[in-house]
């Protein structure tokens, strides 16, 4: 799979002054290393090490991920509503990975 | 003596006819009523729902063409959200002398209409582009199976149902039918109907088929379970689609 499936929940319009609740979604197994296969053989760890939200360019939001998190991580959180915008996503794990996905702000 | 036998006869006849009780059908009720209610809200809301990313992934399979010069499955059948209003609840299904599920039947066009190598069980796309067409269904009927193409595979279903397997010694029955609504392992067990599939099962941090839970059962009672895609496990599946006739598909729905 060349770029995971992302899915970004933002309100489409806010006030301004308004608690935001944005959601990112993202497809990915959170294999924490641990585990085998049926054969036995341990599989190889593969994490989404950490995730990050700019607004306009700067950092929102951001978290390290560990091993206790479960396949397909939800990240949820609040932003104060002050000015419209590009919201930019970033996740960053094992092996390379990268994703990224987009949404609108927008602030009345 | 004699009043002790006449009582285990009376209950061993009682048995035998419990044996073959089956749910009425205003009593049956979906996997989803079980649901604690935070799962419930996730399973209803599309943007906390993680089987979204593989209807996502299923859209977009729907949409492009696996190669040039060969159909996408939207060149054939148009927009899914109105060509397969209905059709995941009509599967499994009879294709001449084959019987079908909906995984078989899209890789049966694969093969035939796009030429290319059939996905693997279970494997990513396939059940992306499953959930894609089954979720179109949400909220209609399953079908009757009334054909009389399906009498021969469904009876060999039913009897499936019934029929004890593994070192537990357990027919689906058993529980399915006869101890629903109790607890099993502190869990309560459901009346395994397949109104959701492919689900997003917790356990499996993933969307898996009604053959790979088939499977999993199958485990639980240490038999020795079917291969996915058997004539075995489709049987089954038919028998538990038509068991649960008249109900509400779900796809794609969320189980613990």
């Amino acid at each position: 799979m060349a770029q995971p499936r992302t899915l970004i929940t933002v309100p489409p319009v806010v006030k301004k002054g308004e608690l935001v609740v944005v959601r990112a979604l993202i497809q990915h197994p959170m294999e924490n290393g641990f585990r085998h296969d049926e054969n036995g053989q341990r599989i190889p760890r593969d994490m989404i090490q950490r995730f990050r939200c700019l607004l306009n360019g700067k950092e929102v939001f951001r978290a390290d991920l560990q091993g206790g998190i479960a396949a397909n991580p939800l990240m949820q959180f609040t932003l104060l509503a002050q000015e419209s915008g590009a919201l930019d996503f970033f996740w960053e794990g094992d092996n390379n990975f990268r994703a990224q996905s987009k949404a609108q702000l927008l602030v009345t | 003596m004699k009043a002790c036998h006449r009582w285990l006869c009376w209950t061993l006849v009682a048995c035998g006819l419990w044996a073959h009780a089956q749910i009425p059908l205003n009593q049956r009720q979906s996997g989803s009523e079980l649901l604690s209610s935070s799962n419930l809200s996730i399973q209803n809301d599309p943007g906390l729902h993680p089987a979204t990313l593989w209807l996502l992934e299923g859209e977009a399979l729907w949409k492009t063409q696996p190669s040039n010069n060969v159909p996408s499955c939207e060149s054939c059948h148009g927009d899914a959200q109105t060509s397969m209003r209905n059709v995941a609840t009509k599967y499994p299904r009879k294709l001449g002398s084959e019987l079908l599920n909906l995984e078989g039947q899209i890789n049966q066009c694969r093969v035939q209409r796009q030429h290319q190598p059939a996905w693997p069980w279970e494997s990513l796309p396939l059940l992306s582009v499953t959930s894609w067409v089954a979720r179109q269904a949400k909220g209609q009927a399953i079908d009757a199976f009334s054909s009389p193409l399906l009498k021969q595979d469904l009876a060999a279903g039913r009897d499936l149902f019934f029929q004890r397997m593994g070192q537990i010694n357990l027919s689906c029955a058993q529980c399915h039918d006869q101890r629903w609504g109790q607890k099993l392992a502190g869990v309560v067990i459901p009346q395994a109907h397949p109104t959701g599939y492919p689900l997003y099962r917790l356990e499996w941090q993933g969307v898996g088929s009604l053959q790979r839970r088939l499977r999993n059962c199958m485990n639980a009672v240490r038999a020795e379970p079917y291969a996915q895609g058997s004539i075995e496990l489709t049987r089954l599946e038919l028998y538990l689609m038509w068991r649960a006739r008249g109900m509400p598909l779900e796809t794609p729905a969320l189980r613990p």
